[in-house]
């Protein structure tokens, strides 16, 4: 029923590791050198070597963004460790070594462990740390001639594939995080969808941040080839930890003419304790280019993480073409997010969706940034954004920094956002019938999410609805 | 940059005649530094994203020299709205015309002065209020206090009500060319005052000059202000403008901005709610054809609890024009009970035209209740659908629905001659008699 974290990252230890693992990690600090020992130790092919460097020097010529709506202290690149491997000698044997106020959480959400038997119909490409560990239903896949593995992998068997579409998307001068990301990515995922394929399995993979003081720097790249379709999951989370942790993905999905994506996140990345000590940096950049006829689908449910910025966006190229935004934000203690979407129509008769819900409480800042941009040559293109913000307690923040820049006078564009207290009525009633304070919250709040929620594939939808009720709690005396 | 260091020079080579009103000269010294350190803001400024003021920046406007106008009261006529009755008060290239202002004996205790009449009968008041709300962050404002000549105070005593409007006209002709206007206006309205206000500009004679006007409104407890701007400079010129107004509570502040003029205009209305339960009304309307660029910014502060703001921003862009809106609505902390609605709407009529729009919701406080609309759009084709069915040809079907979306609009405005004036100019420029 539903898919969680833990079970399935427990679930490979269990059976066993992936032996090719060398050392636990590399010496702190990011110097051109650190970037050759990624790729060596990797065992990569000149040509990503190269890519790689080029964008180490343009990560160095670039300065962290200061724009978003997000107050952290200095990040310094220098004391991070840029690549860790799971030590394959002492996984974690059992339910004991995980982090107790994990277990407690997914207590709450109601999984067991052995629910992993459950999830049969989901293949999981756990990437523990930087390198993926274990890759299940390769066979049922590979029978529909779906390549789902992991990124470095695909590197050595598919090595065409990547050179043509790593970086197609997002390239490595694209902005700070991703160019440090292409210069030290250390794993992440592939996918291919050959022509015509609607792929039999929902893929999924779970990010997982264990070791203290790393970055994780994962790649995904997802190519549907012409009319091929997918949906894909992905989860995250991290231990507890005092220190905060900087992760720094890149997602890129492609989906040539009439292909269709769906990608699908639940963020529940440490946050930080309720003093806001701790939790993971979350700077991100995902984006889709969306060929003729095609349809590229974002939805995101971000619990987790001290600070994130994020901006899943559609690049909708071709003619037709549809993009498609939902998310849900929750901040709560001192969390801060910082996330939204862009919509680039460059073709015409292009679509775009964006619905966006923002919950704040505790001393949560929670910021909804988007971008819509119609080009002159995107005749009949049309979008219709909707973002509402939700404030629970007196000491959170919401903001809504919409921009719509529109050169074709034959797009139709609307826009509408709103901000208003959790309704007190509502609260009242609730109670009034019995329920308690928390349970009046998670249900009005669900309410408010469900255009997001019913976006989201079954089992994702009720875990990210308890996943709510959990970041919320304490948000109400 | 040389255009700034520019501006400098010019500052140093004025002699300032008010150089014994010492704060006066002080306060332009420490705005021409405040000017050279900030520098003209370019579009890595998010405020100024998009809008490249570098037509402005690169080259150097002289402040107008004063000269005799030649201007007639005929020559008023298309400004003033047919309006004998209201205080009427002329700049002709930012200096004051006596002979072709009207503005009668006040038959109340209050004051509507120039800058130079203020100097004599109320010195004091300038001193303690001048440059008070004025944003000093601001490379504009900063170059308006550095460079002003004259300007008009208002000062409307407790619980009177000014019943005639006061309209402030600034022409502008042919010697204004290549040079630069920086006029001031402050209005001072004590608690329970009541004032209404009307800005024009306009030129006589194109040719390419730079208006940069700043605007200081404070508004007591109790008090109500409303505050017209009617921006129709020449195609050739710049235009700046920064209106910033303070609300004590349960004050009005009522403003509308009108433009069609200018190649490129940046017009800035900012409000701080500073009392409890006060309302404050944004509304504005811009117009564009050819290569103008408009750009709008207001920015509401909500500070004290339970005021409410409303906001309505249309445009109509026409041929390869620009039109940017950026409206904030800024809610702090203390701001409960906070009631906030901004909608701002784009009617692109042609190929090249383009839009951008940044409606902002910044909100620190949680009893609130803020929203905020935007469209950007072609006229509706089922409506032009049925206009034709009835009968109406396509292109005045179109200059009505175009028509009607401007007027919507208008009817905000409560001063009820002006509404018909500006009705009338769009009703001739959207519906030409020919288009049957």
């Amino acid at each position: 029923m539903s898919a969680s974290i833990e079970s399935l990252v427990n679930k490979e230890y269990q059976y066993g590791f992936v032996t090719d693992v060398e050392s636990d990690r590399i010496p702190i600090g990011l110097t051109e050198e650190t970037v050759r020992l990624i790729s060596a130790k990797k065992r990569e092919p000149e040509w990503l070597l190269d890519w790689r460097l080029k964008a180490f020097k343009r990560w160095q010529s670039m300065t962290e963004p200061t724009w978003p709506n997000v107050k952290y202290t200095a990040i310094d690149y220098q004391a991070q460790t840029y690549y860790s491997a799971p030590r394959s000698v002492k996984p974690l044997q059992s339910l004991e070594e995980v982090d107790p106020e994990i277990l407690k959480t997914y207590e709450k959400l109601g999984i067991s462990l052995n629910e992993q038997k459950r999830l049969s119909g989901v293949a999981v490409d756990a990437i523990f740390d930087s390198v993926s560990v274990g890759t299940t239903m390769k066979a049922e896949l590979k029978k529909h001639g779906v390549i789902f593995c992991s990124f470095g992998e695909a590197v050595l068997d598919h090595p065409e594939l990547i050179q043509k579409y790593l970086g197609s998307v997002v390239p490595y001068s694209d902005n700070f995080f991703a160019a440090l990301n292409s210069a030290v990515f250390s794993d992440g995922s592939f996918v291919y969808i050959p022509k015509g394929v609607r792929c039999p399995l929902e893929l999924s993979t779970y990010f997982r941040i264990n070791a203290a003081d790393t970055g994780q720097f994962e790649r995904t790249l997802i190519v549907a080839d012409e009319g091929a379709s997918v949906s894909y999951l992905e989860g995250c989370t991290a231990p507890k930890r005092a220190t905060n942790q900087l992760h720094a993905a890149v997602v890129e999905i492609v989906a040539l003419d009439n292909a269709q994506v769906k990608y699908s996140t639940v963020q529940n990345w440490y946050a930080g304790d309720k003093d806001g000590v701790g939790g993971i940096y979350n700077f991100v950049t995902k984006r889709g280019k969306a060929f003729t006829n095609s349809k590229i689908s974002w939805t995101q449910v971000e619990t987790g993480s001290a600070i994130t910025w994020k901006y899943p966006s559609v690049i909708l190229q071709g003619d037709n073409s549809t993009g498609e935004f939902y998310s849900v934000a929750v901040v709560n203690n001192y969390q801060q997010a910082d996330t939204g979407t862009k919509m680039i129509h460059i073709g015409r008769n292009t679509k775009s969706t964006i619905i966006s819900k923002g919950i704040s409480a505790g001393h949560g800042q929670n910021s909804y940034r988007g971008q819509v941009k119609v080009l002159p040559k995107a005749h009949g293109a049309r979008n219709y954004t909707q973002c509402d913000s939700m404030l629970i307690g007196n000491q959170c923040g919401a903001h809504t920094f919409p921009y719509i820049e529109v050169a074709n006078s034959t797009a139709t564009l609307e826009h509408e956002a709103s901000t208003s207290k959790i309704g007190e009525d509502q609260i009242f009633y609730c109670k009034q019938r019995g329920l308690n304070a928390e349970h009046a919250i998670s249900l009005i709040v669900a309410g408010f999410c469900k255009e997001v929620f019913k976006e989201l594939p079954m089992e994702f939808a009720l875990e990210a609805q308890q996943l709510l009720g959990i970041s919320l709690e304490g948000s109400v005396g | 940059m040389s255009a700034q260091s520019n501006y400098r020079d010019v500052f140093d080579a004025t002699a300032h005649p008010d150089a014994r009103k010492a704060w006066l000269p002080r306060m332009k010294i420490a705005a021409i530094e405040q000017f050279e350190a900030l520098g003209f803001p370019t579009t890595r400024d998010e405020d100024w994203h998009f809008t490249s003021v570098s037509p402005i920046a690169e080259r150097t406007f002289k402040p107008v020299r004063p000269s005799p106008s030649t201007l007639t009261a005929a020559d008023l006529a298309p400004f003033t709205y047919g309006q004998s009755d209201w205080h009427l008060l002329v700049f002709v290239n930012g200096h004051y015309e006596p002979a072709l202002s009207s503005f009668a004996q006040l038959d109340v205790d209050a004051q509507v002065m120039t800058f130079s009449e203020a100097f004599k009968e109320a010195p004091e008041l300038l001193a303690e209020r001048l440059g008070t709300l004025a944003p000093r962050t601001q490379a504009f404002t900063a170059l308006n206090t550095a460079f002003m000549a004259d300007g008009v105070v208002i000062r409307v005593p407790v619980d009177i009500a000014l019943e005639a409007p006061v309209h402030i006209l600034h022409l502008t002709d042919a010697h204004a060319t290549n040079a630069s206007q920086h006029p001031r206006t402050l209005v001072i309205a004590e608690r329970g005052a009541q004032v209404t206000l009307v800005e024009s500009f306009a030129t006589i004679g194109g040719g390419t000059y730079f208006t940069n006007h700043v605007a200081e409104v404070i508004v007591g407890d109790g008090a109500r202000v409303d505050h017209y701007k009617v921006q129709r400079e020449g195609g050739a010129a710049y235009h700046v403008g920064t209106t910033q107004a303070t609300q004590g509570r349960d004050s009005i502040y009522h403003s509308f901005s009108f433009a069609t003029g200018a190649q490129l205009s940046r017009t800035n209305v900012y409000a701080k709610l500073l009392g409890e339960n006060c309302e404050v009304r944004l509304n504005g309307l811009y117009a564009l054809e050819e290569a103008q660029h408009a750009d709008h910014q207001t920015f509401v502060e909500h500070i004290a609890p339970s005021c409410s703001s409303r906001e309505v921003y249309k445009g109509i862009l026409d041929g390869t024009s620009h039109g940017v809106f950026n409206g904030k609505v800024f809610v702090h902390p203390e701001a409960q009970k906070t009631d906030g609605k901004q909608t701002n709407k784009a009617l692109l009529l042609s190929e090249g035209a383009r839009v951008d729009s940044k409606p902002q919701l910044e909100i620190f406080a949680d009893d609130v209740k803020c929203t905020h609309g935007a469209t950007v759009g072609r006229l509706d084709d089922m409506a032009l659908f049925y206009m034709k069915s009835r009968g109406i040809g396509a292109d005045r079907a179109r200059a009505l629905l175009t028509y009607a979306f401007a007027a919507e609009v208008l009817e905000l405005i409560e001063l009820e001659p002006l509404k018909v004036a500006l009705e009338a100019l769009l009703f001739e420029r959207f519906i030409p008699p020919d288009a049957a």
